[in-house]
């Protein structure tokens, strides 16, 4: 204290250089107030995951299902007991019927898109810039229920007419999610070709490459990792699409026999049935698990978009 | 000349798919906007609806998008805009702590909306008794807004150059003060930009709404602004369904003889919406731009 | 003109340097405190970029209302050095030693960094003004901090700009954006919003190395009229510039100070070598 007293009355600039300063206070309280909102973030992804987990972990622990059977049975009996008088609470049909909607939807959704792509970056670049992306990113925006409603007064009664039977079923799922998808993979594709440098095109032409040559050989080598991340991000938004899927697919949870009968998804089934269940009985412990079942697909889409890009990096930094 | 050929046809491919897909996203939007338009009128934006005659409108409807939004948005800036700060201006990009955060983000944007309502209705609107209401819809649909508002609040700041960084450390400011006076100012227009783009993904967003805010609406009364008052529109603690849940509720259990005409106008009103925040994402932004560099600030 | 009258001398030099063994591997001759009095002075001062040297063991003393000019290569580590002066690097590399401003060593973690910015101002190779007004760049540190009146900000924002020589250029526009203004003035700006802060050293880092000919000239009498209030530390890559204002330089290479000496004898007789070299643009 009393060295302090006689720094002061010697020099005002060394003791305010001593003293703490209101900037060094406000920087504190700027730093903790902007961390603490980051680490709420972390909590409320870690509790999504401890609840939702522990929730779909009931129909295992508490219910004595069992989980392999939960997996691969194909019988999804949940109200109504089978003739030995036991609930039969088989996934399988949904599993597949989610993986075939996202598979088909994607495999037909990712040449579209990278045409669509090419066209508007590498043929009419004017044109793809100034009209077609902003139309795109606005398709993007639609929300799913859209989709899901055109699906049912369009592509429903489309598929009835074309070839018979009802109309739903994992056709009509697949072509509404293609629809859906198809400006997601679109966007982020023209993002993967905007970032192949512009001198790639330029030495391939120089050297006498034809349009298609360079596209071919050059272009989509280079954006190769960023075309696999778009389709990727759209088949997570198609499996985990529930209102869109549930409105066409006609949520029979029975295994699909053909593309034209009706089937269900993992999240239609959810849809549907989380309003129709008790909290606590098996019936709604089930359906938990589907959601983490759900859960984990996302987690897992989310690693090969880690790894895409993990390995897009090592690649770009040994060169 | 084989390469002249097949250039030819794989150019002339790419021309058709290209071709097909605008006239699939051209029929897309012409079958909403035919199907929807001539079912909007003045009379069906400002009636409520009606479960089990035709005639009904969307006016609850309406107004619940916009307040689900708008509460949402209260909960989500602060806290978006708060980590965004912090990883754009204070954490060291090399921490493992930190990445941690970013894969917590980047999980949180990829997760099914359906799965992100289940957790709002398991915590929210069963664990805490808050029932199917506004703000158990408001919280669902700030876990689905927090990432995109993060991210795109993120890539604003750090557009802006370092210089400006660097010139406010260089007069004595803290960092923090750099960031709220001279940062955060300047990343301003492009996160009005972002913000708006994203409200208008939250404003058809259904599915985290659905067990949330619930699939009901009850009539509200224009004349009650007591937010305590079960049918004032203000009242946090009423169910609320949405317009893009409505569309929904209609086609899957819908009641009303008129369900395909109402939900086809609700539709043409949701595309119509998502068209006015996409525009006016880019207006503002651009407008507030304009203001800051060449206005005089006071 | 300089350069040509000097090239032929120092070449006579080079040889009978080399023939001449007494040639050492650095030279440094400081103000002497007893007679001048030092504004700042740098004791073993080390940057670290993780366990990358960057600067190694540099001691230098600046006296005060002099120009100092630091001068070296690219890389050579001048701008990592006076980035370390007032703590420009905290976050970014790890400096250990001391720098001594009166009789404290501001390095030390008791001393506030952003107090020691406000005693020690600095300007970047890039004009940076802030997207505001031409009279909130400069009244944006001080309110701030502390409660000013009206009169008060007018005045200063009066002063600093007519020290910077930027007043009567845009005295009728102070509400302007500082977006509009030119590079040359944009940089004036720059300096004196540093100068609204009172500062007792200015550090200036390539100040004039994004300028037009004629900006740096007038930037230059600037500083020539700003050493008599101020002590000025310069980074320059342009030799013409540091021997044009400079009192003292410093030439470093590969992260340490090579030559120290009074400006005059850097750029006429060099006692190393290879600081003869650089200042007659044999490297660089």
């Amino acid at each position: 204290m009393a060295r302090r007293n006689k720094k002061n009355s010697q020099d005002p600039i060394k003791e305010s250089l001593l003293r703490k300063s209101i900037s060094a206070k406000k920087d504190m309280f700027g730093r903790s107030l902007s961390l603490s909102a980051l680490i709420l973030i972390g909590v409320v992804v870690f509790s999504i995951f401890f609840f939702v987990l522990s929730r779909g972990l009931m129909a295992f622990t508490l219910d004595g299902i069992n989980p392999f059977k939960f997996i691969f049975g194909t019988v999804w009996n949940p109200t109504t007991p089978d003739s030995n008088g036991n609930l039969q609470f088989g996934a399988f049909p949904m599993i597949v019927g989610s993986f075939l909607v996202t598979l088909l939807s994607a495999l037909v959704a990712t040449p579209f898109a990278i045409a669509t792509a090419l066209f508007m970056v590498e043929l009419q670049s004017n044109w793809g810039k100034k009209i077609m992306h902003p139309v795109v990113e606005l398709l993007v925006g639609i929300p799913s229920v859209v989709y899901g409603f055109i699906g049912l007064t369009v592509v429903v009664p489309l598929l009835r007419k074309t070839f018979g039977g009802s109309g739903f079923g994992i056709l009509a799922g697949t072509i509404v999610l293609f629809v859906m998808i198809l400006p997601t993979i679109t966007s982020l594709t023209v993002d993967a070709l905007r970032n192949v440098p512009n001198h790639y095109r330029e030495l391939a032409l120089a050297i006498g490459a034809t349009r298609w040559q360079m596209i071919y050989k050059v272009i989509l080598r280079a954006a190769t990792p960023g075309i696999l991340t778009a389709v990727v991000f759209g088949m997570a938004r198609a499996f985990g699409e529930a209102l869109a899927v549930q409105m066409v697919v006609g949520n029979a949870p029975i295994m699909p026999n053909g593309l034209l009968e009706s089937a269900s998804t993992l999240t239609s089934i959810l849809t549907q049935g989380i309003g129709n269940t008790s909290d606590g009985s098996v019936q709604n412990d089930v359906l938990w698990t589907l959601a983490t079942l759900l859960l984990i697909m996302s987690l897992f889409f989310n690693l090969i978009i880690r790894f895409i890009g993990k390995r897009t990096n090592i690649t770009q930094g040994g060169h | 000349m084989n390469t002249k050929v097949t250039n030819k046809i794989a150019i002339g491919i790419i021309y058709f798919i290209s071709a097909l897909v605008i006239l699939i996203l051209a029929a897309l939007l012409i079958s909403i906007l035919g199907q929807g338009l001539p079912h909007v009128s003045w009379h069906f934006l400002i009636s409520h609806s009606s479960s089990f005659e035709s005639g009904g409108g969307i006016s609850d409807q309406l107004f619940n998008s916009f307040y689900l939004l708008i509460v949402s948005m209260i909960i989500s800036l602060p806290i978006a805009l708060g980590s965004a700060i912090y990883l754009n201006e204070f954490a060291d990009p090399k921490s493992e702590f930190i990445a941690v955060f970013r894969s917590a983000i980047e999980v949180l944007s990829s997760l099914p909306s359906v799965v992100v309502g289940l957790f709002g209705f398991l915590l929210f609107v069963l664990k805490f008794h808050m029932g199917f209401s506004v703000l158990s819809g408001a919280i669902a649909l700030t876990f689905f807004n927090l990432p995109l508002l993060t991210r795109s609040i993120e890539n604003s700041l750090a557009a802006i150059p370092n210089l400006q960084r660097e010139a406010g450390l260089a007069l004595g400011l803290s960092k923090w003060e750099t960031t709220e006076k001279v940062i955060f100012p300047a990343a301003v227009p492009s996160i009005v930009t972002g913000v708006v783009l994203a409200a208008g993904r939250v404003f058809g967003e259904a599915a985290a709404l659905l067990f949330t805010s619930g699939q009901s609406a009850p009539q509200l009364n224009w004349y009650n602004w007591n937010p305590l008052n079960s049918n004032s529109p203000l009242n946090l603690m009423r169910p609320a369904e949405t317009l893009a849940v409505h569309i929904w509720k209609v086609n899957s259990e819908g009641t009303m003889p008129d369900a395909v005409e109402v939900s086809a106008g609700s539709s043409a009103v949701l595309i119509v919406m998502v068209f006015i925040f996409n525009l006016s994402a880019r207006f503002f932004g651009n407008m507030l731009y304009k203001k800051m560099t060449s206005g005089t600030g006071k | 003109m300089a350069r040509t009258r000097k090239s032929k001398p120092s070449l006579v030099k080079n040889i009978k340097k080399i023939i001449n063994l007494d040639n050492p591997d650095s030279y440094i001759s400081e103000p002497d405190p007893s007679k001048h009095e030092l504004a700042l002075k740098a004791e073993n001062v080390s940057v670290f970029y993780d366990e990358n040297e960057a600067i190694k063991s540099v001691n230098l003393a600046f006296e005060r209302f002099k120009i100092t000019t630091l001068i070296g290569a690219s890389g050579s580590g001048k701008s990592t050095f006076i980035r370390s002066l007032n703590r420009m690097n905290d976050g970014i590399a790890r400096v250990s030693g001391k720098i001594m401003y009166r009789g404290l060593d501001l390095n030390s973690p008791d001393v506030d960094v952003y107090e020691v910015r406000r005693h020690i101002g600095m300007v970047f190779q890039m004009p940076n003004p802030f997207a505001k007004s031409i009279y909130n760049n400069i009244t944006f540190a001080l309110t701030q901090r502390g409660k000013y009146s009206k009169e008060q900000l007018d005045e200063i924002v009066e002063s600093s700009l007519k020290q910077a020589a930027l007043w009567d250029q845009v005295k009728d526009d102070l509400n302007k954006s500082a977006l509009e203004l030119s590079g040359g003035q944009a940089q004036r700006l720059v300096i004196a919003r540093a100068l609204a802060l009172k500062p007792d050293i200015l550090l200036m880092d390539e100040p004039t190395s994004a300028l037009d000919p004629k900006s740096i000239m007038q930037i230059e009498e600037t500083m020539m009229e700003l050493k008599k209030k101020y002590t000025i530390i310069i980074v320059t890559h342009n030799l013409q510039q540091a021997a044009r204002i400079g009192d003292y330089t410093a030439f470093f290479h590969l992260g340490k100070v090579i030559e120290y000496d009074l400006t005059r004898k850097i750029f006429t007789r060099p006692k190393v070598k290879l600081t003869d070299d650089y200042v007659s643009g044999n490297f660089g």
